[in-house]
């Protein structure tokens, strides 16, 4: 699970310089406009800065030739694109009625409890955890999924939480 | 084989039949299975042979709507000089399904090989596979798959020495279920936000970049190789409910039940005996007591119902509900379904994308008001505030998510009427006693 850490008063430093910007001009050619590469370039600013700031998505409008105002429009649309810094686990549990029948809401319950945020979408005090309700996860035999980062662990119960969290440094 | 359980003797797995087999996900051991027999074989045939194949096969589109795949592929006009796209529907987010993810993460290659033989088909020479964001390991999967495909020439410029060219691109989205519409998925493609558009034009007409478009689900992008290689006949005879319900069909079963995951059986089987039999029945010491068998988008069967369908797409409107995407959600005796039902609901109104009044409006109204029941704070006549936001959202929208979450919350009430009633305390409100006392 990658974690990145981030800091708010230093410049800004451009994401799509060198291997960045070799990669998504490499995509260039399969699609008919640079637009269509909007959700793309949002990622991989998101990969390497850990969320999206305006900074961020001024530089995607430049080198999509798109202006700041439209990729706010687009970025603030998806819900998976942090647009404020979150904790180095951002915890995503799945509380869908499937889910939910399956006791989804204690194992909300418990990572609210254990990583010390107590609301969600806190970031707990050492800036280590942000825990957050998601809809469905596309995983709803394996209840309860949770992401955390990238990472997806299946079948969690609140019992399985305390081995979780402490696998998590 | 099969995930995460071991196939059961009356399932019937095609598509399921490599779940669970490592050796399967590479392009070597997909090969050493049959791998790209059915490209190399579709690509032998004129695009038109293809079509007919399919149309033969009785194929139906498995993402939620059950159109014919190959009548939808006969849109499509070659030699219009227009360049065509496939884009292929892996967003699948609707609540309950999961069967395209072991697709993706145990066969990519067999969804590879279906998208180019659709593209193929269609005269795209561009196919998007559209995948959720969330979907890490099936993504990684996936551009494993494809990056092979390309190296071994099986896809890219001269696909298997056609001189066709395929192109395959997996685009990742960022999260939105709307995204899994059609439409909105083509405007996400485009690097808009995920708004559904309005139809007409049709997608054939006018798709993604404005020009002709055809969407599939994963499941049927993927059942295709088989038809190719096997023949239209032999999936026709797979299905208990031949010619309006053929072939095979993934089911993902989960909530209260003993074995949930993903079974692959013939079209037109026995509800009863797949809920009792293949899914091992009620947990321990439990009843079941209703089921949502095709995502959380239909209605809500009792069990007298399910136990009383056939599993096609006929037998499940017979019995109150439909098949839908396939995502069985079973609920035992200790739910309440006022509780479940109002968590629906908030998933329609946390997924409305909000440009149509109705949705807008009634997936949060419907949704404060089933709450509020919840809550032990309803009053009888907020049933029937329900069913008329209900009307509201029926057949008045862009896209057809306003109607989704009106079905739940409108079966709900039907079928479960009682717990409803022992959740409502408040006297029926009478404007003359309210006013003499
Ligand atoms: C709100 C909404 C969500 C949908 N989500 C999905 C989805 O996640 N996956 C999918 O394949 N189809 C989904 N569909 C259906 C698609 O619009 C489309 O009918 C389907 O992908 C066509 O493929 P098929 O003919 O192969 O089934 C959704 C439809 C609606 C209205
Ligand atoms: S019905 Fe709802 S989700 Fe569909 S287009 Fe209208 S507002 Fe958006
Ligand atoms: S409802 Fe939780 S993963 Fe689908």
């Amino acid at each position: 699970m990658t974690a990145v850490t981030h800091d708010h008063d230093a410049p800004y430093q451009p994401v799509f310089v060198g291997e960045r910007r070799k990669e998504l001009d490499a995509l260039f050619p399969f699609y008919p406009t640079k637009m269509a590469c909007i959700l793309p370039a949002l990622w991989m600013v998101q990969e390497d800065r850990g969320w999206i700031s305006d900074e961020g998505m001024a530089e995607v409008a430049e080198v999509l030739e798109l202006t700041p105002a439209y990729v706010k429009g687009v970025v603030t649309f998806y819900t998976m694109y942090n647009t404020h810094p979150v904790g180095k686990y951002l915890i995503q549990v799945c509380t869908t009625t499937p889910c939910n029948i399956c006791g989804a809401e204690d194992v909300v319950g418990a990572f609210l409890e254990q990583t010390g945020c107590g609301e969600l979408g806190i970031t707990s005090a050492d800036g280590k955890f942000t825990v957050i309700e998601v809809e469905c996860l596309g995983a709803c035999g394996f209840a309860t999924p949770v992401m955390i980062n990238e990472g997806f662990v299946e079948s969690v119960t609140a019992a399985r939480v305390p081995e979780i969290l402490a696998g998590l440094k | 084989m099969g995930y995460p359980h071991p196939s059961h003797a009356r399932e019937t797995p095609v598509l399921s039949q490599y779940f669970g087999d490592q050796d399967g996900i590479g392009l070597d051991g997909w090969r050493k299975r049959g791998g790209y027999n059915g490209l190399q074989k579709a690509l032998s045939m004129s695009p038109a042979e293809i079509v007919d194949v399919v149309k033969a096969s009785g194929l139906r589109g498995r993402g939620g709507a059950g159109f014919p795949t190959g009548i939808k592929w006969s849109f499509m006009k070659p030699g219009d000089g227009k360049p065509h796209y496939l884009c292929c529907n892996a967003d699948e987010s609707e609540p309950g399904t999961f069967k395209d993810r072991e697709i993706m993460r145990w066969t990519p290659h067999a969804l590879v090989e279906g998208c180019a033989i659709g593209a193929y088909a269609i005269g795209a020479e561009t196919a998007y596979i559209y995948i959720r964001g969330e979907f890490t390991e099936p993504l990684i999967r996936m551009r494993q798959a494809v990056r092979e495909a390309y190296d071994a020439g099986i896809i890219g410029k001269n696909a298997m020495g056609s001189g066709k060219r395929i192109d395959i691109v997996i685009h990742k989205g960022a999260g939105a279920y709307i995204c899994g519409e059609e439409t909105a998925m083509m405007n996400s493609i485009e690097g808009r936000r995920g708004n559904p558009r309005i139809k007409p034009p049709f997608p054939a007409v006018s798709g993604v970049f404005a020009q002709p478009t055809t969407i599939n689900n994963v499941e049927t992008l993927a059942a295709v190789p088989h038809i190719i290689v096997r023949g239209a006949e032999w999936y026709k005879g797979l299905s208990l409910s031949s010619p309006k319900s053929t072939g095979s069909k993934l089911f993902s079963v989960c909530g209260n039940i003993a074995k949930p995951g993903n079974y692959e059986v013939t079209l037109g089987f026995p509800f009863k005996d797949f809920l009792y039999d293949l899914c091992g029945g009620p947990l321990p010491g439990r009843t079941f007591k209703a089921v949502v068998p095709g995502g959380i988008s239909v209605p809500i069967q009792t069990m007298e119902e399910a136990e009383a369908t056939k599993m096609d797409y006929e037998g499940f409107i017979d019995q109150g509900s439909m098949l839908g995407s396939g995502g069985v959600i079973v609920f035992d005796d200790q739910q309440n379904m006022v509780k479940q039902i109002a968590r629906a609901a908030r998933f329609f109104a946390h997924e409305s994308c909000a440009q149509c009044t109705q949705c807008r409006e009634g997936t949060a109204w419907t949704t404060k008001i089933m709450e509020r029941i919840r809550d032990g704070e309803g009053t009888h006549e907020d049933l029937d505030t329900l069913f008329s936001i209900a009307d509201n959202m029926t057949g008045k929208t862009i896209c057809v998510l306003s109607d989704s979450c009106a079905v739940p919350v409108v079966s709900g009430i039907n079928k479960f009427r009682s717990e409803f009633e022992a959740l409502i305390k408040k006297p029926k409100f009478h404007p003359v006693t309210a006013a003499v006392a």
